[in-house]
Protein backbone atom coordinates (compact mmCIF):
# COMPACT_ATOMS: atom_id res chain seq x y z
CA UNK A 1 0.00 0.00 0.00
CA UNK A 2 2.50 2.63 0.62
CA UNK A 3 4.80 1.94 -2.44
CA UNK A 4 2.05 3.41 -4.53
CA UNK A 5 2.24 7.03 -5.64
CA UNK A 6 -0.43 6.92 -7.49
CA UNK A 7 -3.50 4.15 -7.47
CA UNK A 8 -6.31 5.11 -10.83
CA UNK A 9 -9.44 2.91 -10.56
CA UNK A 10 -11.82 2.15 -13.19
CA UNK A 11 -11.38 5.55 -14.71
CA UNK A 12 -13.20 6.91 -17.69
CA UNK A 13 -13.40 10.03 -19.58
CA UNK A 14 -15.36 10.49 -22.96
CA UNK A 15 -15.14 13.66 -25.14
CA UNK A 16 -18.93 14.16 -26.99
CA UNK A 17 -19.29 10.63 -28.44
CA UNK A 18 -15.39 9.96 -28.24
CA UNK A 19 -14.66 7.54 -25.58
CA UNK A 20 -10.98 8.28 -24.84
CA UNK A 21 -10.66 6.08 -21.33
CA UNK A 22 -12.51 3.13 -21.27
CA UNK A 23 -11.69 1.85 -17.64
CA UNK A 24 -8.50 2.51 -16.62
CA UNK A 25 -6.45 0.41 -13.74
CA UNK A 26 -3.60 1.20 -12.62
CA UNK A 27 -1.05 1.32 -9.95
CA UNK A 28 2.04 3.61 -10.30
CA UNK A 29 5.09 2.62 -7.73
CA UNK A 30 6.70 5.06 -5.56
CA UNK A 31 10.40 6.24 -6.37
CA UNK A 32 9.96 4.14 -9.81
CA UNK A 33 10.03 5.17 -13.64
CA UNK A 34 6.65 4.54 -14.78
CA UNK A 35 5.91 4.68 -18.17
CA UNK A 36 2.64 4.91 -20.01
CA UNK A 37 3.28 4.17 -23.73
CA UNK A 38 0.61 4.07 -26.44
CA UNK A 39 0.18 5.52 -29.60
CA UNK A 40 -0.40 9.17 -30.57
CA UNK A 41 -3.95 10.53 -29.66
CA UNK A 42 -4.72 7.55 -27.73
CA UNK A 43 -5.48 9.36 -24.86
CA UNK A 44 -1.93 9.27 -22.80
CA UNK A 45 -2.36 12.95 -22.22
CA UNK A 46 -6.39 12.76 -21.24
CA UNK A 47 -4.67 10.63 -18.35
CA UNK A 48 -1.82 12.34 -17.44
CA UNK A 49 -4.31 15.30 -17.35
CA UNK A 50 -6.39 13.38 -15.20
CA UNK A 51 -3.95 12.72 -12.61
CA UNK A 52 -2.67 16.33 -12.26
CA UNK A 53 -6.54 17.18 -11.69
CA UNK A 54 -6.51 19.73 -14.97
CA UNK A 55 -9.42 17.50 -16.02
CA UNK A 56 -12.31 15.96 -14.29
CA UNK A 57 -13.29 12.21 -15.04
CA UNK A 58 -17.17 11.11 -16.02
CA UNK A 59 -16.08 8.06 -13.40
CA UNK A 60 -13.26 6.38 -11.62
CA UNK A 61 -11.13 6.99 -8.98
CA UNK A 62 -7.61 8.52 -8.65
CA UNK A 63 -5.79 8.49 -5.46
CA UNK A 64 -2.66 10.44 -4.66
CA UNK A 65 -0.52 9.89 -1.93
CA UNK A 66 -3.83 8.43 -0.15
CA UNK A 67 -5.69 11.15 -0.71
CA UNK A 68 -8.61 10.90 -3.79
CA UNK A 69 -8.59 13.57 -6.02
CA UNK A 70 -11.20 13.65 -8.50
CA UNK A 71 -13.99 14.77 -6.00
CA UNK A 72 -11.58 18.15 -4.37
CA UNK A 73 -12.31 21.67 -5.15
CA UNK A 74 -9.35 23.47 -6.58
CA UNK A 75 -8.39 24.36 -3.52
CA UNK A 76 -8.16 20.76 -2.36
CA UNK A 77 -6.68 20.09 -5.65
CA UNK A 78 -3.53 23.32 -5.40
CA UNK A 79 -2.70 21.06 -1.89
CA UNK A 80 -2.14 17.75 -4.01
CA UNK A 81 -0.75 19.51 -7.05
CA UNK A 82 2.53 21.01 -4.42
CA UNK A 83 3.49 17.44 -4.96
CA UNK A 84 3.43 17.26 -8.34
CA UNK A 85 5.76 18.65 -11.29
CA UNK A 86 5.80 18.34 -14.89
CA UNK A 87 7.18 18.78 -17.93
CA UNK A 88 5.08 19.81 -20.72
CA UNK A 89 5.38 18.39 -23.96
CA UNK A 90 6.93 21.56 -25.57
CA UNK A 91 8.08 22.79 -21.89
CA UNK A 92 5.48 25.42 -21.26
CA UNK A 93 8.14 27.95 -20.49
CA UNK A 94 6.89 31.43 -19.68
CA UNK A 95 8.12 33.29 -22.96
CA UNK A 96 7.67 37.03 -21.03
CA UNK A 97 10.38 35.46 -19.13
CA UNK A 98 14.33 34.59 -19.05
CA UNK A 99 15.47 30.74 -18.04
CA UNK A 100 16.57 32.20 -14.76
CA UNK A 101 12.97 33.82 -13.82
CA UNK A 102 11.19 30.67 -15.07
CA UNK A 103 13.19 28.43 -12.72
CA UNK A 104 12.92 30.91 -10.02
CA UNK A 105 9.19 31.30 -10.41
CA UNK A 106 7.45 28.01 -8.13
CA UNK A 107 10.94 29.24 -5.60
CA UNK A 108 9.50 32.66 -5.59
CA UNK A 109 5.85 31.84 -5.40
CA UNK A 110 5.73 29.06 -2.52
CA UNK A 111 8.92 29.87 -0.33
CA UNK A 112 9.73 32.92 1.79
CA UNK A 113 13.60 32.11 0.27
CA UNK A 114 15.37 35.22 0.59
CA UNK A 115 17.13 36.16 -2.98
CA UNK A 116 20.84 34.57 -2.02
CA UNK A 117 18.68 31.35 -1.59
CA UNK A 118 16.95 31.40 -4.63
CA UNK A 119 19.80 32.54 -6.65
CA UNK A 120 21.66 29.37 -4.90
CA UNK A 121 18.72 26.57 -5.45
CA UNK A 122 18.48 27.90 -9.24
CA UNK A 123 21.88 28.18 -10.19
CA UNK A 124 22.09 24.56 -8.95
CA UNK A 125 19.38 23.25 -10.98
CA UNK A 126 20.25 25.19 -14.21
CA UNK A 127 23.73 23.32 -13.33
CA UNK A 128 22.52 20.20 -13.32
CA UNK A 129 20.89 20.57 -16.48
CA UNK A 130 23.98 21.93 -17.82
CA UNK A 131 22.57 25.08 -18.63
CA UNK A 132 24.18 27.17 -16.18
CA UNK A 133 25.38 29.82 -18.75
CA UNK A 134 22.22 30.37 -20.14
CA UNK A 135 20.40 32.18 -16.93
CA UNK A 136 19.63 35.40 -18.90
CA UNK A 137 18.40 33.74 -22.17
CA UNK A 138 14.59 33.66 -23.49
CA UNK A 139 12.96 30.59 -24.11
CA UNK A 140 12.69 32.06 -27.54
CA UNK A 141 16.45 31.59 -28.12
CA UNK A 142 16.78 28.11 -27.11
CA UNK A 143 16.48 25.31 -28.99
CA UNK A 144 14.12 22.87 -28.17
CA UNK A 145 16.28 20.15 -26.19
CA UNK A 146 17.37 22.87 -24.14
CA UNK A 147 13.58 24.43 -23.25
CA UNK A 148 13.22 21.05 -22.31
CA UNK A 149 16.06 20.92 -19.83
CA UNK A 150 14.66 24.07 -18.31
CA UNK A 151 10.96 23.20 -18.00
CA UNK A 152 12.82 19.78 -16.16
CA UNK A 153 15.03 22.33 -13.66
CA UNK A 154 11.43 24.24 -13.44
CA UNK A 155 9.91 21.10 -12.50
CA UNK A 156 12.37 19.78 -9.94
CA UNK A 157 12.61 22.94 -8.63
CA UNK A 158 10.32 22.55 -5.31
CA UNK A 159 11.42 19.18 -4.60
CA UNK A 160 8.32 17.46 -5.83
CA UNK A 161 7.46 13.79 -4.80
CA UNK A 162 5.89 12.94 -7.93
CA UNK A 163 7.13 13.84 -11.85
CA UNK A 164 5.14 13.74 -14.81
CA UNK A 165 6.95 14.10 -18.05
CA UNK A 166 4.49 14.49 -21.54
CA UNK A 167 6.69 13.00 -24.36
CA UNK A 168 9.94 14.21 -22.94
CA UNK A 169 11.29 13.16 -26.26
CA UNK A 170 8.85 14.57 -29.15
CA UNK A 171 10.12 16.86 -31.33
CA UNK A 172 13.95 15.85 -30.41
CA UNK A 173 16.32 14.49 -32.55
CA UNK A 174 17.74 10.77 -31.54
CA UNK A 175 20.63 12.36 -30.04
CA UNK A 176 19.22 14.99 -28.33
CA UNK A 177 16.38 12.57 -27.07
CA UNK A 178 19.20 10.51 -25.43
CA UNK A 179 20.59 13.06 -23.50
CA UNK A 180 17.01 13.90 -22.32
CA UNK A 181 16.21 10.55 -21.14
CA UNK A 182 20.06 10.44 -19.45
CA UNK A 183 18.82 13.22 -17.85
CA UNK A 184 15.68 11.87 -16.83
CA UNK A 185 17.24 8.61 -15.22
CA UNK A 186 20.54 10.36 -13.58
CA UNK A 187 18.02 12.78 -11.95
CA UNK A 188 15.44 9.96 -10.90
CA UNK A 189 18.68 7.68 -9.56
CA UNK A 190 19.86 10.83 -7.84
CA UNK A 191 16.44 11.91 -6.27
CA UNK A 192 14.45 8.25 -6.08
CA UNK A 193 11.06 10.42 -6.63
CA UNK A 194 8.39 8.54 -8.28
CA UNK A 195 8.78 9.94 -12.42
CA UNK A 196 5.48 9.30 -14.51
CA UNK A 197 6.55 9.45 -18.27
CA UNK A 198 4.01 9.09 -21.00
CA UNK A 199 5.31 8.60 -24.55
CA UNK A 200 4.46 6.85 -27.80
CA UNK A 201 8.85 6.25 -28.35
CA UNK A 202 8.88 2.70 -26.61
CA UNK A 203 12.38 2.26 -27.46
CA UNK A 204 13.81 5.17 -25.87
CA UNK A 205 11.55 3.86 -22.85
CA UNK A 206 13.06 1.10 -22.24
CA UNK A 207 16.09 3.08 -21.54
CA UNK A 208 14.77 4.49 -18.17
CA UNK A 209 11.42 2.61 -17.40
CA UNK A 210 11.23 0.60 -14.09
CA UNK A 211 7.99 -0.16 -15.26
CA UNK A 212 5.86 -0.09 -18.23
CA UNK A 213 2.02 0.71 -18.97
CA UNK A 214 0.84 0.15 -22.53
CA UNK A 215 -2.48 2.10 -23.20
CA UNK A 216 -4.57 0.76 -25.70
CA UNK A 217 -8.14 1.71 -26.85
CA UNK A 218 -8.95 3.69 -23.43
CA UNK A 219 -7.41 0.27 -21.28
CA UNK A 220 -4.39 -0.49 -19.94
CA UNK A 221 -3.60 -3.91 -22.04
CA UNK A 222 -0.29 -4.46 -20.51
CA UNK A 223 1.71 -3.52 -17.24
CA UNK A 224 5.39 -4.75 -16.24
CA UNK A 225 8.64 -4.82 -16.39
CA UNK A 226 10.26 -3.68 -20.00
CA UNK A 227 11.64 -7.24 -19.83
CA UNK A 228 8.08 -8.86 -19.47
CA UNK A 229 6.47 -6.07 -21.87
CA UNK A 230 8.75 -6.95 -24.04
CA UNK A 231 7.72 -10.80 -24.19
CA UNK A 232 4.15 -9.63 -24.05
CA UNK A 233 2.58 -12.54 -26.43
CA UNK A 234 -0.25 -9.82 -26.85
CA UNK A 235 -0.99 -9.14 -30.50
CA UNK A 236 -1.72 -5.08 -30.06
CA UNK A 237 1.86 -4.77 -28.03
CA UNK A 238 4.06 -6.65 -30.47
CA UNK A 239 2.32 -4.88 -33.43
CA UNK A 240 3.27 -2.32 -31.16
CA UNK A 241 6.66 -3.18 -30.93
CA UNK A 242 7.56 -4.57 -34.32
CA UNK A 243 6.47 -0.77 -35.83
CA UNK A 244 9.60 0.76 -33.80
CA UNK A 245 11.56 -1.62 -34.92
CA UNK A 246 14.09 -2.35 -32.32
CA UNK A 247 17.12 -3.91 -33.22
CA UNK A 248 19.03 -5.33 -30.49
CA UNK A 249 17.08 -4.35 -27.69
CA UNK A 250 18.70 -2.89 -24.47
CA UNK A 251 18.08 -1.36 -21.04
CA UNK A 252 15.63 -2.79 -18.89
CA UNK A 253 16.29 -5.71 -16.10
CA UNK A 254 14.02 -8.81 -15.99
CA UNK B 1 -40.36 17.47 -37.02
CA UNK B 2 -41.68 20.54 -34.94
CA UNK B 3 -40.30 18.66 -31.85
CA UNK B 4 -36.64 18.37 -33.88
CA UNK B 5 -36.70 22.34 -34.05
CA UNK B 6 -37.41 23.03 -30.27
CA UNK B 7 -34.99 20.68 -29.35
CA UNK B 8 -32.77 22.59 -31.56
CA UNK B 9 -33.29 26.21 -30.73
CA UNK B 10 -33.80 24.68 -26.73
CA UNK B 11 -30.23 22.73 -27.55
CA UNK B 12 -28.36 26.49 -28.76
CA UNK B 13 -30.73 28.59 -25.81
CA UNK B 14 -28.45 26.03 -23.43
CA UNK B 15 -25.30 26.97 -25.27
CA UNK B 16 -25.74 30.35 -24.83
CA UNK B 17 -27.02 30.13 -21.62
CA UNK B 18 -23.99 28.39 -20.51
CA UNK B 19 -21.65 30.90 -22.31
CA UNK B 20 -22.55 33.49 -20.55
CA UNK B 21 -22.65 31.83 -17.24
CA UNK B 22 -18.80 30.87 -17.66
CA UNK B 23 -18.19 34.17 -19.03
CA UNK B 24 -19.90 35.55 -15.66
CA UNK B 25 -18.06 33.43 -13.31
CA UNK B 26 -14.97 34.15 -15.10
CA UNK B 27 -15.75 38.23 -14.50
CA UNK B 28 -17.01 37.23 -10.74
CA UNK B 29 -13.39 35.32 -10.20
CA UNK B 30 -11.30 38.40 -12.15
CA UNK B 31 -12.68 40.87 -10.15
CA UNK B 32 -12.91 38.86 -6.74
CA UNK B 33 -9.00 38.17 -7.06
CA UNK B 34 -8.26 41.30 -8.43
CA UNK B 35 -9.49 42.57 -4.81
CA UNK B 36 -7.58 40.40 -3.02
CA UNK B 37 -4.24 40.45 -1.55
CA UNK B 38 -1.68 39.61 -2.18
CA UNK B 39 -1.40 42.29 -5.36
CA UNK B 40 0.87 41.15 -7.76
CA UNK B 41 2.18 44.65 -8.21
CA UNK B 42 5.11 44.36 -10.73
CA UNK B 43 2.56 42.35 -13.10
CA UNK B 44 0.35 45.12 -12.65
CA UNK B 45 2.85 47.80 -13.56
CA UNK B 46 3.77 45.96 -16.52
CA UNK B 47 0.68 45.58 -17.48
CA UNK B 48 -0.18 49.78 -16.66
CA UNK B 49 2.89 50.48 -18.97
CA UNK B 50 1.80 48.55 -21.48
CA UNK B 51 -2.12 49.29 -21.62
CA UNK B 52 -1.22 52.98 -20.58
CA UNK B 53 1.79 54.26 -21.32
CA UNK B 54 1.52 52.58 -25.01
CA UNK B 55 -1.34 53.32 -25.97
CA UNK B 56 -0.98 57.10 -25.09
CA UNK B 57 0.31 58.04 -28.93
CA UNK B 58 -3.13 56.56 -30.35
CA UNK B 59 -4.90 58.20 -28.21
CA UNK B 60 -3.77 61.47 -28.39
CA UNK B 61 -3.95 61.08 -32.33
CA UNK B 62 -7.29 60.43 -31.90
CA UNK B 63 -8.58 62.69 -28.93
CA UNK B 64 -6.95 65.59 -31.28
CA UNK B 65 -8.65 64.96 -34.60
CA UNK B 66 -11.99 63.86 -33.11
CA UNK B 67 -12.00 67.13 -31.38
CA UNK B 68 -11.04 69.29 -34.32
CA UNK B 69 -13.46 67.70 -36.69
CA UNK B 70 -16.05 68.11 -34.32
CA UNK B 71 -15.35 71.65 -34.42
CA UNK B 72 -15.47 71.90 -38.27
CA UNK B 73 -18.32 70.01 -38.60
CA UNK B 74 -20.24 71.90 -35.30
CA UNK B 75 -19.68 75.01 -36.64
CA UNK B 76 -20.65 74.18 -39.92
CA UNK B 77 -24.28 73.97 -38.10
CA UNK B 78 -23.89 76.80 -35.88
CA UNK B 79 -22.80 78.94 -38.51
CA UNK B 80 -26.65 79.17 -40.10
CA UNK B 81 -28.16 79.93 -36.10
CA UNK B 82 -25.11 82.80 -36.21
CA UNK B 83 -24.07 80.83 -32.63
CA UNK B 84 -20.29 79.87 -33.40
CA UNK B 85 -19.80 80.42 -30.08
CA UNK B 86 -21.42 77.19 -29.14
CA UNK B 87 -18.62 75.31 -30.73
CA UNK B 88 -16.00 75.02 -27.66
CA UNK B 89 -18.98 74.20 -25.53
CA UNK B 90 -20.07 71.19 -28.07
CA UNK B 91 -16.52 70.02 -28.40
CA UNK B 92 -16.13 70.05 -24.98
CA UNK B 93 -19.49 68.06 -24.15
CA UNK B 94 -19.37 65.47 -26.75
CA UNK B 95 -15.13 65.01 -25.85
CA UNK B 96 -15.90 64.44 -21.94
CA UNK B 97 -19.42 63.06 -21.92
CA UNK B 98 -19.14 60.88 -24.84
CA UNK B 99 -16.57 60.21 -27.84
CA UNK B 100 -13.43 60.47 -25.27
CA UNK B 101 -14.04 57.74 -23.40
CA UNK B 102 -15.97 55.67 -25.71
CA UNK B 103 -13.37 56.23 -28.67
CA UNK B 104 -10.57 56.06 -26.21
CA UNK B 105 -12.24 52.59 -25.40
CA UNK B 106 -12.58 51.47 -28.61
CA UNK B 107 -8.84 52.11 -29.63
CA UNK B 108 -7.30 50.76 -26.43
CA UNK B 109 -9.79 47.49 -27.58
CA UNK B 110 -8.11 47.03 -30.65
CA UNK B 111 -4.26 48.09 -29.26
CA UNK B 112 -3.78 46.09 -26.24
CA UNK B 113 -7.35 44.09 -25.72
CA UNK B 114 -6.30 42.18 -28.94
CA UNK B 115 -2.73 41.67 -27.56
CA UNK B 116 -3.65 40.40 -24.37
CA UNK B 117 -6.39 37.60 -26.28
CA UNK B 118 -3.64 37.20 -28.41
CA UNK B 119 -0.68 36.77 -25.82
CA UNK B 120 -2.88 34.68 -23.38
CA UNK B 121 -4.52 32.30 -26.13
CA UNK B 122 -0.48 31.36 -27.46
CA UNK B 123 -0.10 30.26 -23.40
CA UNK B 124 -2.95 28.26 -23.33
CA UNK B 125 -2.54 26.42 -26.29
CA UNK B 126 1.50 26.57 -25.68
CA UNK B 127 0.12 25.03 -21.93
CA UNK B 128 1.99 27.64 -20.28
CA UNK B 129 -1.49 28.55 -18.25
CA UNK B 130 -1.80 24.91 -16.99
CA UNK B 131 1.80 24.97 -16.47
CA UNK B 132 0.59 27.63 -13.78
CA UNK B 133 -2.38 25.71 -12.28
CA UNK B 134 -0.06 22.84 -11.82
CA UNK B 135 2.02 25.05 -9.75
CA UNK B 136 -0.92 25.35 -7.52
CA UNK B 137 -1.45 28.74 -8.68
CA UNK B 138 -4.20 30.05 -10.03
CA UNK B 139 -3.65 31.84 -13.27
CA UNK B 140 -6.08 33.79 -13.14
CA UNK B 141 -4.51 35.78 -10.64
CA UNK B 142 -1.66 35.96 -12.20
CA UNK B 143 -3.10 36.73 -15.72
CA UNK B 144 -5.98 38.25 -15.90
CA UNK B 145 -6.11 40.13 -12.23
CA UNK B 146 -3.16 42.48 -13.44
CA UNK B 147 -4.62 43.35 -16.38
CA UNK B 148 -7.91 44.16 -15.28
CA UNK B 149 -6.68 46.38 -12.46
CA UNK B 150 -4.35 48.38 -14.93
CA UNK B 151 -7.47 48.54 -17.67
CA UNK B 152 -9.37 50.05 -14.79
CA UNK B 153 -7.11 52.82 -14.01
CA UNK B 154 -5.71 53.33 -17.02
CA UNK B 155 -8.46 54.00 -19.30
CA UNK B 156 -9.63 56.72 -17.04
CA UNK B 157 -6.14 58.42 -17.28
CA UNK B 158 -5.88 58.46 -21.42
CA UNK B 159 -9.96 59.14 -21.31
CA UNK B 160 -8.66 62.40 -19.29
CA UNK B 161 -5.82 62.75 -21.77
CA UNK B 162 -8.35 62.51 -24.79
CA UNK B 163 -10.56 64.68 -23.51
CA UNK B 164 -8.06 67.40 -23.04
CA UNK B 165 -6.36 67.37 -26.20
CA UNK B 166 -10.01 66.85 -28.00
CA UNK B 167 -10.36 70.03 -26.74
CA UNK B 168 -7.76 71.52 -27.51
CA UNK B 169 -8.03 70.16 -31.13
CA UNK B 170 -11.43 72.06 -30.83
CA UNK B 171 -9.79 75.49 -30.15
CA UNK B 172 -7.42 75.40 -32.73
CA UNK B 173 -9.93 74.53 -35.99
CA UNK B 174 -12.85 76.51 -34.31
CA UNK B 175 -10.71 79.55 -33.35
CA UNK B 176 -7.32 79.96 -35.06
CA UNK B 177 -8.30 78.17 -38.51
CA UNK B 178 -11.95 79.37 -38.36
CA UNK B 179 -11.99 82.39 -36.74
CA UNK B 180 -14.38 81.94 -33.72
CA UNK B 181 -13.96 84.32 -31.00
CA UNK B 182 -11.65 83.12 -28.73
CA UNK B 183 -13.31 84.89 -25.40
CA UNK B 184 -17.36 83.29 -26.66
CA UNK B 185 -15.40 79.69 -27.11
CA UNK B 186 -13.73 79.73 -23.86
CA UNK B 187 -16.82 81.35 -22.05
CA UNK B 188 -19.51 78.77 -23.30
CA UNK B 189 -17.29 75.84 -22.32
CA UNK B 190 -16.52 77.18 -18.62
CA UNK B 191 -20.07 77.99 -18.31
CA UNK B 192 -21.55 74.90 -20.13
CA UNK B 193 -19.00 71.84 -18.98
CA UNK B 194 -19.98 70.65 -15.11
CA UNK B 195 -17.94 68.72 -13.38
CA UNK B 196 -20.25 65.83 -13.55
CA UNK B 197 -19.54 65.35 -17.05
CA UNK B 198 -15.94 65.18 -16.82
CA UNK B 199 -16.53 62.21 -14.16
CA UNK B 200 -19.57 60.29 -15.03
CA UNK B 201 -17.19 60.23 -18.64
CA UNK B 202 -14.19 59.24 -16.58
CA UNK B 203 -16.36 56.39 -14.67
CA UNK B 204 -17.83 54.97 -18.06
CA UNK B 205 -13.99 54.84 -19.07
CA UNK B 206 -13.24 52.89 -16.03
CA UNK B 207 -16.21 50.62 -16.37
CA UNK B 208 -15.47 49.57 -20.17
CA UNK B 209 -11.77 49.36 -19.26
CA UNK B 210 -12.98 46.08 -16.88
CA UNK B 211 -15.80 45.25 -19.58
CA UNK B 212 -12.88 45.24 -21.84
CA UNK B 213 -9.86 43.71 -20.06
CA UNK B 214 -12.64 40.64 -19.16
CA UNK B 215 -13.98 40.20 -22.36
CA UNK B 216 -10.22 39.78 -24.18
CA UNK B 217 -8.86 37.54 -21.19
CA UNK B 218 -11.47 35.28 -21.23
CA UNK B 219 -11.31 34.48 -25.07
CA UNK B 220 -7.65 33.99 -24.78
CA UNK B 221 -7.94 32.13 -21.47
CA UNK B 222 -10.68 29.77 -23.27
CA UNK B 223 -8.93 29.73 -27.17
CA UNK B 224 -8.47 26.21 -28.40
CA UNK B 225 -6.85 24.67 -31.73
CA UNK B 226 -3.68 26.50 -32.07
CA UNK B 227 -2.24 29.12 -34.26
CA UNK B 228 -5.62 29.57 -35.94
CA UNK B 229 -7.42 29.67 -33.13
CA UNK B 230 -5.73 32.06 -31.41
CA UNK B 231 -6.30 34.33 -34.52
CA UNK B 232 -9.84 33.83 -34.25
CA UNK B 233 -10.12 33.94 -30.55
CA UNK B 234 -8.23 37.59 -31.01
CA UNK B 235 -10.85 38.72 -33.69
CA UNK B 236 -13.72 37.41 -31.53
CA UNK B 237 -12.49 39.09 -28.43
CA UNK B 238 -12.31 42.59 -30.10
CA UNK B 239 -15.69 42.44 -31.85
CA UNK B 240 -17.42 41.12 -28.73
CA UNK B 241 -15.13 43.97 -26.93
CA UNK B 242 -16.32 46.64 -29.31
CA UNK B 243 -20.50 45.79 -29.03
CA UNK B 244 -20.44 45.86 -25.56
CA UNK B 245 -18.74 48.61 -24.63
CA UNK B 246 -20.75 50.43 -27.41
CA UNK B 247 -23.92 48.90 -25.58
CA UNK B 248 -23.08 49.26 -21.80
CA UNK B 249 -22.31 52.93 -22.84
CA UNK B 250 -26.28 53.35 -23.98
CA UNK B 251 -27.03 51.95 -20.95
CA UNK B 252 -23.87 53.51 -18.84
CA UNK B 253 -25.37 56.83 -20.33
CA UNK B 254 -29.15 56.73 -19.74
CA UNK B 255 -28.78 56.05 -16.06
CA UNK B 256 -25.87 58.84 -15.30
CA UNK B 257 -27.31 61.56 -17.47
Amino acid sequence: MDNVAVRINDLHKSFGDQVVLDGIDLEIETGKITVIIGKSGGGKSVLLKHIIGLLKPDAGEIWVDGTEITALNEHGLNEVRKKFGVLFQDAALFDSMNVYENVAFPLREHTNYPEREIDRTVEERLRQVSLLGFAGKMPSELSGGMRKRVGLARALVLDPEIILFDEPTSALDPIISLTILDLIKETQTRLKKTYIVISHDILGMFRIADKVAMLYDGRIIEYGTPFEIRRSTREEMQEFLKATKIPGFTGGQS
Amino acid sequence: MFKDALEGVARSMGGALTGLGSIGSFFVQSVYLSLRRPFKMNYIFKQMEFIGVNSLLVVVITGIFTGMVLALQSSYGFRKFGAEGMVGAIVALSMTRELGPVLTSLMVTGRAGSAMTAELGTMRVTEQIDAITVMALNPIKYLVSPRVIASFLMLPVLTAISNFVGIIGGYLVGVKLLGINEGAFVNKIEKILGLEDIYNGLIKAAVFGVIMSVICCYKGFNTKGGAEGVGRATTEAVVASSLTILVSDYILTSLMF
